[in-house]
């Protein structure tokens, strides 16, 4: 079974069932994602994906919602380049997206500015660092959730970590905000492997950019932990 | 530009080499990045074919043990070859793996080491060589034996036997693949002819049954456990787990059958009786494709269910769902571990396995097969090399006179020169280690003063060593025994090939230069092997290489398996032997037409209890095993950060049993068996079941297998590891080796 419908003026056939998303990338149009990763479920989060159907209220997110016989789609209409621009500007002054050059360079090619929203509080937290494999530094999260997912259904099935808080407060964090080493994380590291924004860091990365020399790295865990008094 | 609000520090990678992992048989693939000669991160490409983009905490952070202080990269003499004294009766040592205030000698700096003197490699090769040439001049063939290394590459394996049966014209010839899957190797030898995965790990997709039996797969093989938990959640398939403990992978399993440990040969059994009986047999397979049945039915009469529970513990209806179901399967397999190898009769055991895929036709197609699980991450490979004393590379038999003609041309030997003579095994060459037996032995990479059964026998005989080489990285627990150290590389600074659990032959590639004076094992076995040459006067069987690749070559030419292998075909996805041409796109799955020995082969087997049962005076079952944070022996890990997050072993108990002996959890406890005996905290859990306890076997300071049996079995001469009589007693706080170590973790 497949699917024809328009996009950016062009008849595109996929099979029934690809999302818009799929069907562009298949028919090398652009769109760009932020928390879409080909390792996790797609969940429609960051909204950078979006794209106007024709006849439809809102913009679709294209990497949750299926290509529809008929439809038609436009990638890069005036609306959704301001959409676009507008989540970014909004990432850029809530958080630190100095880790995460691919965010970056999408601000640049859409002309964002990070002091579109000046008096915007930011959202920030100290660096977790409460194991010998990684660091966490929240400040950087743009809450994708590609990590939960991985330490979910996506990958390990451990379940270590999710949202807490609401809203505006939302955050990653473990239950109970226990230390990770004591939570059922097995520190695989997949969730390191799928941020995109450096908020989850291997330890060593973390002390090389700190300034520390990988002599003084490698003496750093060979003295062992001792039982808390 | 926005760009420019990077962070100034990021790091960036000089280069990103890919390889493959050094822990398990899985064989991910890995993407070292290294700045300034420094892996800084490891990721792994999400395309991978072995571990999809997925690794556990090995394989992501686990590399730090190359940057160790404690690592030696330079050669190491005793100082009394340097003097030109003789041999001192006993060697100062510094270890004492009994004592409780023990620390192994690898925990000191090595300007504290009074015994050992640093050197060049000319003297430190020199030495190793006058001395091996001068006991076999003396002794003869008999009094030479090698460990090869199932962590080190196909190449360095390949030319580390090269060298003791081509020079020594020897074939004590073995590595740890005799304490870990020798059962399996030999069973599956017996019944189909072959000794690997007939088929590959991630066909677990295509299972819609699988049994997994004495393998915690979630610990020692993560990345596999990830798709059996895939294939349970997102395919459908029904997982039986048979295992003493009750293991992660039991929250997603149909069904747990919790053996007793050494009771697999009546489960397996009575579940071959209940699919006879119900007549659930694929006919068509039994007939075509084996042979032995009839005499192996006479013996199956008496492996009723309730006998099986009698001695296994497992209700007896629990063996018959189990054995409808995976009779009953479109798919079946079975995927197994240590808990069915490593007892004296492992041999059996493995069988009994083997006969349920028999009668159900469940091997030769994709997603089905016997599937043993190796545990290093080239066990595979380096039993392929030929490390082991029955067998040539390609598993040619040492015996078969035809088989030496050929490795005798490629290795420019005259006629009739090597030896038709089987050779001893890992645990017998230590016990012929004596006036009159082994007197000298080289060890490369392996670690036996951790990983033998019965340490303090072990050390005797690593004690009665006359001349001891350590080719290592570390000054691990053996080669504290050494009388020359030869400071080898470990994977990230070396080029070669590892094959993993599923005969896929991938590549190892250098991230950066060696470290120190360090070298490639390959290059120093080449070196020790020209200077044997010429003290031994023979003609040379060719040493000189200029890269790994001519050393493949070398032996492909001679094993069929890896014929069609070369670097440029593997550069960017690995093969799976059989590859016998350069245009075979290798084969994932084995006996679709036929078995190697033609018909497989049922075998007529008889229930033999361990060797040692629980008695009054010992009555619980020690069971060993590994956990998820730590490696083997240990070099690698307990020289890492992964020693931070799980610095101590403890021991597993039951709280019913706990609660007799008033244990709580975290306290002290002494166990003891008839050979030895630790001090470990307990961790009070329905992990165990009753009446066993279980303790990890990686901690030198609480080594498990000071306690565990050396009864071997008698075919595959594997130690029964997996089950022992030991008594617990609470303990005291101070008689632990080390009190205050924190272990706080939520893990399963």
């Amino acid at each position: 079974m497949t699917v024809t419908f328009i996009m950016d003026g062009k008849e595109i056939t996929v099979e029934d069932g690809k999302t818009i998303l799929d069907a562009a990338r298949e028919n090398g149009i652009d769109i760009p994602t932020i928390c879409w990763h080909e390792a996790t479920t797609a969940n429609g989060l960051c909204r950078m994906c979006v794209v106007e159907v024709e006849g439809w209220r809102t913009l679709q997110p294209s990497c949750i919602v299926p290509a529809g016989a008929g439809m038609k789609v436009q990638t890069r209409s005036e609306k959704v380049v301001r959409a676009r621009k507008t989540i970014l500007e909004m990432l850029a002054s809530t958080m630190d997206l100095s880790d995460a050059p691919e965010v970056l360079t999408m601000m640049d090619e859409y002309g964002a500015s990070h002091e579109r929203f000046p008096d915007a509080k930011r959202r920030e937290s100290e660096i977790k660092d409460d194991n010998p494999m990684y660091i966490r530094d929240y400040s950087k999260c743009l809450l994708c959730w590609r990590c939960v997912q991985v330490c979910a259904d996506d990958a390990q099935y451990t379940y270590a970590i999710n949202f807490e808080g609401r809203g505006f407060e939302t955050q990653i964090g473990t239950f109970f905000d226990k230390p990770i080493p004591e939570t059922t994380c097995v520190l695989c590291g997949q969730c390191v492997g799928v941020c995109p924004t450096g908020a989850l860091k291997p330890k060593r990365q973390f002390l090389l950019e700190t300034g520390m020399s990988p002599q003084e790295i490698s003496v750093l865990n060979t003295g062992r932990k001792r039982r808390k008094s | 530009m926005v760009t420019e609000m990077i962070n100034p520090n990021r790091v960036v990678a000089d280069r990103v080499i890919s390889t493959t992992c050094p822990y398990c048989g899985v064989g991910c693939n890995l993407q070292l990045h290294v700045k300034d000669d420094f892996i800084f991160k490891v990721t792994t490409p999400f395309d991978s074919p072995v571990n999809h983009g997925n690794l556990c905490v090995k394989g992501r952070f686990g590399y730090d043990f190359i940057y160790h202080p404690k690592r030696v990269t330079t050669p190491l003499v005793r100082r009394y070859l340097l003097e030109g004294k003789p041999r001192p009766e006993i060697r100062e040592q510094r270890f004492e793996i009994s004592r409780k205030d023990a620390e192994p000698i690898s925990n000191h700096p090595i300007s504290t080491l009074s015994d050992w003197v640093e050197t060049d490699w000319d003297t430190a090769l020199n030495i190793t060589a006058d001395n091996l040439a001068r006991i076999y001049n003396r002794d003869g063939s008999d009094a030479m034996a090698v460990y090869c290394c199932a962590k080190a590459t196909n190449e360095d394996n390949y030319l580390l036997q090269k060298m003791y049966r081509a020079l020594f014209r020897t074939n004590n010839v073995d590595h740890c693949t005799r304490l870990c899957h020798a059962g399996s190797v030999v069973a599956l030898q017996q019944a189909v002819g072959s000794s690997a995965m007939s088929n590959t790990a991630s066909q677990v997709f295509m299972n819609d049954v699988f049994i997994v039996t004495g393998s915690n797969t979630s610990e020692n093989h993560p990345i596999i456990a990830l798709q059996m938990k895939d294939a349970v959640q997102k395919h459908g398939a029904k997982m039986i787990v048979i295992d003493p403990r009750r293991i992660d992978l039991v929250d997603m399993a149909e069904m747990w059958l919790p053996l007793k440990p050494g009771t697999n040969v009546p489960v397996f059994s009575a579940m071959a009786h209940v699919i006879v009986k119900e007549d659930l047999v694929n006919w068509d397979f039994v007939r075509n494709r084996t042979e032995g049945f009839d005499e192996f039915l006479e013996s199956l009469e008496k492996f009723t269910p309730e006998y099986a529970e009698e001695l296994s513990g497992v209700p007896a209806e629990d063996i018959r769902k189990a054995a409808r179901m995976y009779a009953k399967a479109k798919n079946g397999a079975i995927y197994w571990g240590m808990g069915i190898s490593q007892l004296s009769h492992g041999t059996a055991s493995a069988l009994a396995l083997i006969h349920l895929a028999f009668l159900t036709g469940h091997v030769g197609r994709d997603g089905t097969g016997l599937n043993p699980l190796r545990g290093q991450n080239n066990v595979q490979g380096a039993s392929d090399m030929g490390s082991m004393p029955f067998h040539y590379p390609g598993y040619m038999r040492v015996d078969n006179p035809d088989n030496r003609a050929k490795w005798e041309k490629a290795w420019n030997i005259e006629e009739g020169g090597l030896s038709l003579k089987l050779g001893l095994t890992t645990t017998e060459i230590l016990s012929h280690a004596h006036e009159g037996g082994i007197r000298a032995l080289y060890i490369m990479g392996e670690n036996p003063m951790m990983s033998e059964p019965n340490l303090n026998e072990t050390r005797k005989h690593m004690e009665r060593l006359e001349f001891l080489v350590a080719q290592d990285i570390f000054i691990n627990e053996s080669a504290a025994f050494a009388d020359v150290f030869l400071p080898a590389t470990p994977f990230a600074e070396k080029d070669g090939t590892f094959s993993n659990t599923d005969r896929r032959v991938q590549r190892v590639r250098a991230a950066h230069k060696p470290r120190g004076m360090s070298r490639p094992d390959w290059q120093i076995i080449c070196d020790v092997a020209l200077r044997l040459e010429s003290r031994l006067g023979l003609d040379t069987a060719h040493w000189t290489y200029s890269n790994p690749e001519e050393i493949l070559r070398e032996m492909g030419s001679v094993n069929p398996d890896y014929a069609g292998i070369t670097y440029e075909r593997i550069e960017k996805e690995g093969l799976i032997y059989p590859v016998p041409t350069l245009d075979h796109p290798g084969t994932p799955t084995l006996f679709t037409e036929s078995f190697p020995r033609g018909r497989g082969k049922f075998h007529a087997l008889d229930y033999v209890p361990v060797r040692e049962e629980p008695d009054d005076e010992y009555p619980f079952i020690l069971t060993t095993g590994r956990l998820l944070e730590h490696w083997h022996g240990g070099s690698m890990t307990r020289n890492s950060a992964l020693n931070e997050i799980y610095p101590e072993a403890r021991v597993e108990i039951h709280p019913a049993d706990a609660d007799i002996h008033g244990i709580r959890n975290g306290n002290p406890v002494k166990v003891q068996s008839r050979r030895g005996e630790v001090v470990v905290r307990a961790t009070v859990t329905e992990k165990t079941t009753v009446g066993v306890v279980f303790i990890p076997w990686h901690f030198h300071e609480a080594a498990a297998n000071l306690l565990t049996n050396d009864a071997l079995d008698p075919q595959a001469k594997i130690p029964e590891f997996k089950a022992c009589a030991v008594q617990v007693f609470p303990a005291r706080e101070s008689d632990l080796p080390n009190p205050d170590f924190e272990l706080n973790r939520g893990r399963y």
